[in-house]
């Protein structure tokens, strides 16, 4: 199955990544490629088999409730690439009303 | 002409420290002068950084991204003052070791060979880099890698890739090609690196050393970057099997930070031995095809030989589903990369891309920041796990896993040893593969099985390919049999294969 260009600017979006023309031209065959050899997993019966996710079937992991100490606010906003007021600054996510 | 203290192994160097022939300050300043006349690094004081595409005329390895040399002569001075005060030093302690970028380490930046990360200074600490620092070795630096461990031959990372010291006209492997070379060309008698589809064990073959995929759970995930999280695993680099399995030993254990790493005990490293009386080697029929080249075959079967020599018994065996592992892993490793890498959006770290919105704000920032081989893995998750999609890529992958997983379990209900070549072929040059992804992605044609089953491997060289450079065998175990690992490895390595070690780069400079 193919993915035409129209998909892959799709696909491009879904993953919050802006690609050029010359990136589209450059990603459809070799997506389509890879995706093409990927679908050889298509051959093998597997209808009743368990899909595995993890090589140990982990029961849930819950560490002891004892409290300790975690990272400072400072340390954690040191990496931010923009602070205001000792908290991530994003540009505006809802436009402006009318 | 006398051995250099960086000829040594970790082993012999463990001793030197401790009989007080030579100081953990002299190893350091040994190491960190190789670095600085081999691969293109100022080691005289404080800490260097490698830019974007430095040296890309020259012929310096450019295995390290940060050297952190000031910090490393403290350390050194530290274990000499503990030294000479008579306190008890673990056994390596005053060895040098280099980091693969992509485990956090404060003080140094943690990049993932990427853009996006290139300013990024962790605020917390891996635990195998805790575990490294507490065994006394001394971190020289962080190594270069592809760009979040996706690649095959270094090519991928965003600061120019690294060569090959067998010959500094090849790739040395990937992802952790850094790490590898480091290794090969005696900047370090350690390093780590992680493995993901083949990541250790590939570039260990490649620059002819040894290296180990541990059992996923056994070494802790908690500050490695991640690539993939359900294969995702730290491992050791060394130039000998008892350095390999001495670092090995210190990084595992049970890390409560990680969720996935597993509380089960496994079995102490054997000592040296190569007696292989009573052990039973599987041959994988399917990883022994005319896929493969002919002197990587011809190594291969030279290796099968010695182990007979040596007392084991050589079956063949066939692992039907691996010929579908590397389709597989092509569609659960990017899946996962495509919802790990989600966490890049220009808000809590790395890179911003300044724009009007959020949303384009996060998707500029994410296409300067990622090159195009993470773009590509990126787009072929989001697809995989997108709707109407999900059951034909994704979920048949992982069922596909399962039959695989089921595989291993099969055949060592008959052997204690599964054996393949690492690769398909020996190192190949800088370009060769770039164009064409599938041709890349066919060097983990081999490794690719056992990390889907999670089961413990390992590549160590077995001699020379007719080009001259390094062929690696692979030795599989079963889950939690790191152990069985090693004593096969001490048995092949005690067997003279190899016609020389890697060559001293200083020959391929001069």
């Amino acid at each position: 199955m193919s993915l035409p260009e129209e998909d892959v600017r799709h696909v491009a979006r879904l993953a919050r990544l802006f690609v050029t023309d010359d990136e589209v031209a450059l990603f459809a065959p070799q997506l389509n490629a890879i995706l093409g050899y990927a679908e050889q997993v298509a051959e093998v019966a597997a209808d009743d088999v368990e899909p595995m996710v993890h090589p140990f079937a982990p029961a849930d992991v819950a560490r002891d409730d004892i409290p300790s100490p975690s990272l400072s606010r400072d340390a954690i906003l040191a990496g931010a690439p923009a602070v205001e007021q000792m908290r991530f600054a994003v540009p505006r996510i809802v436009a402006e009303e009318g | 002409m006398a051995r250099e203290l960086t000829d040594h192994t970790a082993h012999e160097l463990a001793v030197l420290l401790t009989d007080g022939t030579v100081s953990a300050r002299e190893v350091t300043d040994a190491h960190l002068e190789r670095i600085a006349t081999f691969d293109g690094v100022d080691t005289s004081s404080g800490v260097w950084h490698r830019d974007d595409n430095t040296g890309s005329n020259d012929t310096a390895i450019h295995a390290f991204l940060h050297v952190l040399a000031d910090a490393a002569r403290d350390t050194a001075d530290e274990i000499d003052a503990k030294r000479a005060r008579g306190e008890t030093l673990p056994a390596f302690a005053g060895v040098p070791v280099a980091i693969k970028d992509v485990l956090t380490w404060p003080g140094s930046p943690t990049t993932c060979g990427s853009r996006m990360l290139a300013n990024w200074n962790p605020p917390y600490q891996a635990t195998v880099v805790t575990r490294l620092i507490d065994a006394g070795l001394i971190p020289l630096g962080t190594t270069n890698m592809d760009e979040f461990a996706m690649g095959s031959s270094t090519e991928n990372s965003a600061f120019g890739p690294t060569r090959n010291p067998f010959d500094v006209a090849c790739v040395p492997g990937g992802s952790s090609g850094g790490s590898a070379a480091a290794v090969a060309a005696r900047f370090a008698p350690f390093s780590v690196g992680t493995d993901t589809g083949g990541s250790i064990r590939q570039p260990a073959a490649f620059t002819g050393i040894v290296g180990t995929k541990p059992t996923y759970g056994t070494v802790s995930r908690y500050g490695l970057v991640a690539f993939a999280s359900s294969l995702d695993q730290a491992g050791p680099f060394a130039r000998t099997v008892a350095d390999t399995a001495a670092l090995h030993d210190i990084m595992r254990g049970h890390d409560p930070r990680d969720s996935t790493s597993i509380t089960q005990a496994a079995p102490a490293f054997p000592a040296a031995t190569t007696d292989l009386s009573g052990v039973t080697i599987g041959v994988i029929s399917e990883l022994v095809t005319d896929g493969f080249s002919p002197d990587v075959l011809a190594r291969f079967n030279d290796t099968c030989q010695a182990l007979s020599s040596r007392g084991a018994t050589l079956i063949d065996v066939s692992l039907p589903h691996a010929p579908y592992g590397l389709a597989a892993y092509y569609l659960i490793a990017p899946s996962e990369a495509s919802s790990n890498l989600a966490r890049f959006d220009g808000v809590r770290y790395g890179l911003r891309v300044d724009a009007d919105t959020a949303e384009e704000m996060n998707a500029h920032t994410r296409s300067e920041g990622f090159g195009t081989e993470v773009k590509r893995r990126i787009m072929i998750g989001t697809h995989a796990l997108s709707s109407g999609y999900y059951d034909a890529y994704y979920l048949q992958a992982s069922k596909v896993r399962t039959l695989i997983a089921r595989d291993f379990s099969n055949a060592f209900t008959h052997v204690d040893a599964l054996l393949s070549p690492t690769t398909p072929s020996t190192a190949f040059r800088f370009g060769e593969k770039t164009a064409d992804p599938i041709a890349m992605y066919l060097s983990d044609v081999a490794t690719v099985p056992a990390s889907l089953a999670g089961i413990p491997a390992m590549s160590l060289p077995i001699g020379i390919g007719d080009d001259g450079m390094p062929v690696g065998v692979q030795i599989m175990a079963p889950l939690l049999r790191d152990d069985v690992l090693y004593r096969v490895a001490y048995a092949i390595e005690q067997t003279p294969l190899i016609p020389t070690g890697p060559r001293a780069v200083a020959e391929v400079n001069a």
